[in-house]
C-alpha cells in the first residue's frame, strides 16, 4: 500500500494495529490519543468481536478524513444491534438504522437530501454484514453501484448470520458448520461451488474504488479507506471480520485469524478502480490452511479421523486458485 | 385557470408546486404518469426547489430512498400502487414507526393473484394499519389538492400521508382542473422543519435497537400521535379552502345525507356514481343520501357516528375484500356502530376494475331500502359460476380422497 515503512524503526512491521514508532504521518489513526472514537466502549459486542474492531478503525479513519462531517446509515445486524440498544448508543456520528435490506437506498437518499441541502462536503458511509450485503439487501446494494450514487459502503464480513444463532450466508466459505449447514451427510458444513463474491461483483460494476481490507492490517485497511475517500461515486470496501462466537474461535485469536486468513490466501488482499484490479498485497510467508482452520471449531471436522480428505483439499484448492488469480506470491516463492 | 389534463398530470403539477427536494420511484408495478410528468420537470428545472428525480430499482428501494432523505430532513415524495406497495411493505411500516412525513401517491388497483392490473382499492387497504395517514381522492380536482394538504399534515404531525387516488378511473382520465399557484401553495404549505434530522453538530442515532423494556410505550405513543390526528386533518382542508377557495379534503361530506333514512358510504371516485344515483332518487323524494369518506386512516369513526347516527340504515359500497375480513370499510363501519341500531350492509364491488354501473348498483339500492339485502353482497357479481366451480372442486377432491 502507499503507507511507506521505514524498517530501522519498526519492531513488528505492520502487521500490529498501529504503531507508535512510526512518524506521524503515517501512523494508523487507531494509535492516536485523539482519535475521534466514532464506536466507543459500552457497547455489547462479544469479546473478540472483529466487526466491532473493523468498523472503529474504518469510521475513525472517516472522521479524521472528513473533519467529522459524516453520516452513517448502518443495516440490520450485530452490529446495529450491539450498538444502539435503546436508550443507549455507542456511536460518536449521525446514525440511521432502517431496516436490513435497505442500507445503501437508504444512504442514497441521505446523499440525495444533503446535495438538496448544499452540504456536499458530508460524507455519507452505508455499512452492514455479509448477510445484509451479499443476500438480503444485494438488490439495493447493486442499484445504488449502478446509479454511482456517492456513497461508501463498507461491509463487515465474519461470514455467517451471527446475530441470530450462525446460519449460511451467501458468504459462508465452504466446509464451515452453521446452524443451517450442519456437520451431518457425507459433505459436512456448507457445500462447495457455491456462495456470492460480492467484491468481484462490484468491480464489474465499473464503479470508482472497491477493496478488501483486514482488520490484521490496520494500516491498509485505513489506507483504503483514504483512497476511497478521495473519490467521488459509489466505492465498496469489504473488510474481513472474525467472529468468535460464530467460528468457535478464542478471542485472543481474532486478529490472528485475519491474518491467517490472508496469508493463506483464503482472503485475498486486493484494490481495484473502474472494474480493473490496480493492487493487490503479497503474502510475506505462504501458509497451509490447516493452520487457518485449525484455530476455528467450525472446521473441527475436516480434521477428525475419517473425514473426507477431499474436503480439506477442496478448501487448499481455493486458496491456491486465489493465489494464482490475484498474483498473491513473489515469483520466487511459488 | 382551469385546464384540461390527465388525472396523473394534475397530481405531478401540483406535486411540483409544494417544492419537494426528492421525488424517488420504481417505473412499474404499476405506476402512474405521476412520476413521468415529475422527472420532467425535475429536468426541466420547473420546481422551485433543489429537487432530485432518482430512478431506483425497486419500490422496496424507492420508499428507503424516501427513508433516508426524510431522515436528512428534506421534502420527500414516491408513488406505487398494487404488487409496488406490496413490495416495500416492510419499509411502509418501518417509515411510520420511524415518523418520517414521506407522501406517497397510491394510484388505486388491485393485488394478485390472479395478476390484474385494473382499478380497486385492495393494494391501500393491505396497508390501512401501517401507521400511515389515509386520504381518497374523489376527482382529479381533488387529487390534486390532497397532494398539497397531504404535505402540511404529514409535516406538522410527523406521520407519512398516502394520498390514495383511483388508478385508471382518475389518474388516467382527462378532467378540467383548476391548478394552484406557487403563490397559494407558499402561503399555505410552509417550508418543512424535521422534528428530527440527521446532523454532524449534533449527532444522535436514529432507528435504534428497542427492546421489550420500552418497546410498548414506543408503539402505544405511536398509536396516539396517530389517532390525534383525526382533528388536525380536517382544520387543514379548512385552512386550504380558505387560500384557494375550493373545498378538498377533510374526513367526510354529506350529499343529501344530513337526514336521509338510507345512506351511502364509500370512498373514492364511485362516489361521483353514488352521487348521479342519489340525484335520480331526490327527484322521487325517495330519503337517501350519499356520504363520502375523505380521511380514511385513521377512521374518524366518532365523528361518522354522530353525523350517521340518525339513519336506519348504511349501504358500506367499496372496492376491496379480504380474508376473514370483507368489506374493509364495512368492518370498520361495523364497529364504529356497534351501540347504534344503525343496519350495515356491506356491498363489494368493482373489483379487479370491473365498472360499477349506475344500473346494477341502484338494483341494490333498492333491496337495500326494502332491508332485502344479505349482510354481504355483490355488485354484478357471476354467483352461478361461483357455485357451479365450488360443486366442481369439492367433486375433485372427493375423488383425490
Amino acid at each position: 500500500m502507499s503507507t511507506e515503512l521505514k524498517p530501522g524503526f519498526c519492531q513488528t512491521g505492520d502487521l500490529t494495529a498501529g504503531n507508535r514508532l512510526q512518524s506521524i504521518d503515517v501512523v494508523s489513526v487507531q494509535s492516536q490519543e485523539d482519535r475521534a472514537n466514532s464506536l466507543t466502549s459500552g457497547h455489547r459486542a462479544c469479546q473478540g468481536c472483529g466487526e466491532a474492531l473493523g468498523a472503529r478503525m474504518a469510521i475513525d479513519k472517516v472522521m479524521e478524513l472528513s473533519k467529522n462531517k459524516v453520516h452513517v446509515v448502518n443495516a440490520t445486524g450485530c452490529l446495529e444491534v450491539f450498538t444502539t440498544p435503546f436508550p443507549e448508543t455507542s456511536w460518536n456520528v449521525p446514525w440511521l438504522h432502517s431496516l436490513f435490506g435497505n442500507a445503501p437506498a437508504v444512504a442514497t437518499g441521505v446523499q440525495a437530501a444533503l446535495k438538496a441541502k448544499g452540504m456536499e462536503d458530508v460524507t455519507v458511509i452505508a455499512q452492514g454484514g455479509d448477510g445484509s450485503t451479499v443476500d438480503i439487501g444485494f438488490g439495493c446494494l447493486s442499484g445504488m453501484f449502478e446509479r454511482n450514487d456517492d456513497v461508501l459502503y463498507i461491509c463487515y464480513d465474519n461470514e455467517a448470520y451471527m446475530n441470530t444463532g450462525v446460519q449460511r450466508s451467501g458468504a459462508t466459505p465452504p466446509t464451515a458448520r452453521t446452524a443451517t449447514t450442519p456437520l451431518s451427510g457425507p459433505h459436512p458444513g456448507n457445500n462447495f461451488g457455491q456462495g456470492k463474491n460480492v467484491p468481484k461483483i462490484a468491480m464489474a460494476h465499473g464503479i470508482g474504488y472497491v477493496a478488501t481490507a483486514t482488520i490484521a492490517n490496520v494500516r491498509d485497511l485505513e489506507a483504503k479507506v483514504a483512497k476511497a475517500m478521495s473519490m467521488k461515486g459509489a466505492r465498496y470496501l469489504h473488510i474481513h471480520v472474525p467472529c468468535p462466537l460464530g467460528w468457535g474461535s478464542l478471542p485472543k485469536d481474532t486478529i490472528k485469524l485475519a491474518r491467517l486468513a490472508v496469508e493463506s490466501g483464503l482472503y485475498p488482499l486486493f484494490e481495484g478502480e473502474h472494474g480493473v484490479i490496480t493492487g493487490v498485497t503479497k503474502i510475506r510467508k505462504k501458509v497451509p490452511v490447516d493452520e487457518y482452520l485449525k484455530l476455528q471449531r467450525r472446521f473441527t471436522h475436516l480434521f477428525k479421523k475419517g473425514a473426507d480428505t477431499d474436503d480439506l483439499a477442496g478448501v487448499q484448492a481455493i486458496a491456491d486458485a486465489h493465489i494464482k488469480y490475484y498474483g498473491l506470491l513473489d515469483d520466487g516463492d511459488k | 385557470m382551469l385546464k384540461q389534463v390527465e388525472g396523473s398530470i394534475g397530481v405531478a403539477e401540483a406535486i411540483g408546486l409544494c417544492r419537494p427536494d426528492l421525488v424517488c420511484a420504481y417505473p412499474i408495478t404499476p405506476q402512474t404518469h405521476i412520476v413521468e410528468g415529475l422527472a420532467d420537470m425535475v429536468r426541466k428545472g420547473k420546481i422551485k426547489s433543489n429537487c432530485q428525480y432518482i430512478n431506483v430499482e425497486s419500490e422496496f428501494a424507492a420508499l428507503s430512498v424516501c427513508i433516508g432523505s426524510s431522515a436528512t430532513g428534506v421534502r420527500s415524495y414516491t408513488a406505487t400502487s398494487s404488487q409496488g406497495l406490496l413490495f416495500m411493505a416492510e419499509a411502509v411500516y418501518n417509515a411510520a414507526g420511524m415518523r418520517l412525513p414521506i407522501v406517497m401517491t397510491i394510484g388505486n388497483r388491485a393485488i394478485g393473484g390472479p395478476i390484474n392490473i385494473w382499478n380497486d382499492q385492495s393494494d391501500s387497504m393491505s396497508m390501512r394499519d401501517a401507521g400511515w395517514i389515509q386520504i381518497h381522492a374523489e376527482t382529479n380536482q381533488e387529487a390534486g389538492d390532497l397532494h398539497i394538504q397531504a404535505f402540511k399534515i404529514a409535516e406538522q404531525l410527523s406521520i407519512p400521508v398516502m394520498v390514495c387516488v383511483d388508478g385508471f378511473l382518475l389518474t388516467h382520465a382527462y378532467e378540467q382542473i383548476e391548478s394552484s399557484t406557487q403563490e397559494q401553495v407558499d402561503e399555505f404549505l410552509p417550508p418543512f422543519k424535521p422534528m428530527q434530522a440527521l446532523d454532524c453538530d449534533n449527532p444522535m442515532s436514529m432507528g435504534a435497537m428497542v427492546g421489550p423494556e420500552a418497546f410498548m410505550e414506543v408503539r402505544a405513543l405511536n398509536i396516539a400521535h396517530f389517532d390525534n390526528a383525526i382533528e388536525p386533518i380536517q382544520k387543514i382542508s379548512e385552512e386550504f379552502e380558505k387560500i384557494f377557495g375550493r373545498k378538498a379534503g377533510g374526513l367526510y361530506e354529506h350529499y343529501n345525507s344530513e337526514d336521509a333514512d338510507t345512506v351511502v358510504v364509500s370512498l373514492g371516485s364511485v362516489n361521483g356514481t353514488v352521487k348521479d344515483i342519489i340525484d335520480e332518487y331526490k327527484k322521487d323524494n325517495v330519503s337517501i343520501g350519499s356520504f363520502k369518506i375523505g380521511c380514511y386512516r385513521p377512521f374518524p369513526g366518532k365523528q361518522i357516528v354522530e353525523q350517521l347516527k340518525h339513519a336506519k340504515r348504511i349501504i358500506v359500497v367499496e372496492k376491496d375484500i379480504f380474508a376473514g375480513v370483507g368489506g374493509c370499510l364495512a368492518n370498520d363501519m361495523t364497529v364504529a356502530f356497534k351501540d347504534t341500531d344503525v343496519k350495515i350492509y356491506s356491498v363489494i364491488g368493482g373489483l379487479g376494475g370491473r365498472p360499477i354501473f349506475k344500473k346494477s348498483l341502484i338494483k341494490i339500492l333498492d333491496r337495500g331500502m326494502k332491508d332485502e339485502l344479505e349482510d354481504l353482497s355483490f355488485i354484478d357479481l357471476d354467483q352461478s359460476l361461483v357455485e357451479r366451480e365450488i360443486t366442481r372442486e369439492d367433486l375433485f377432491m372427493t375423488k383425490a380422497v
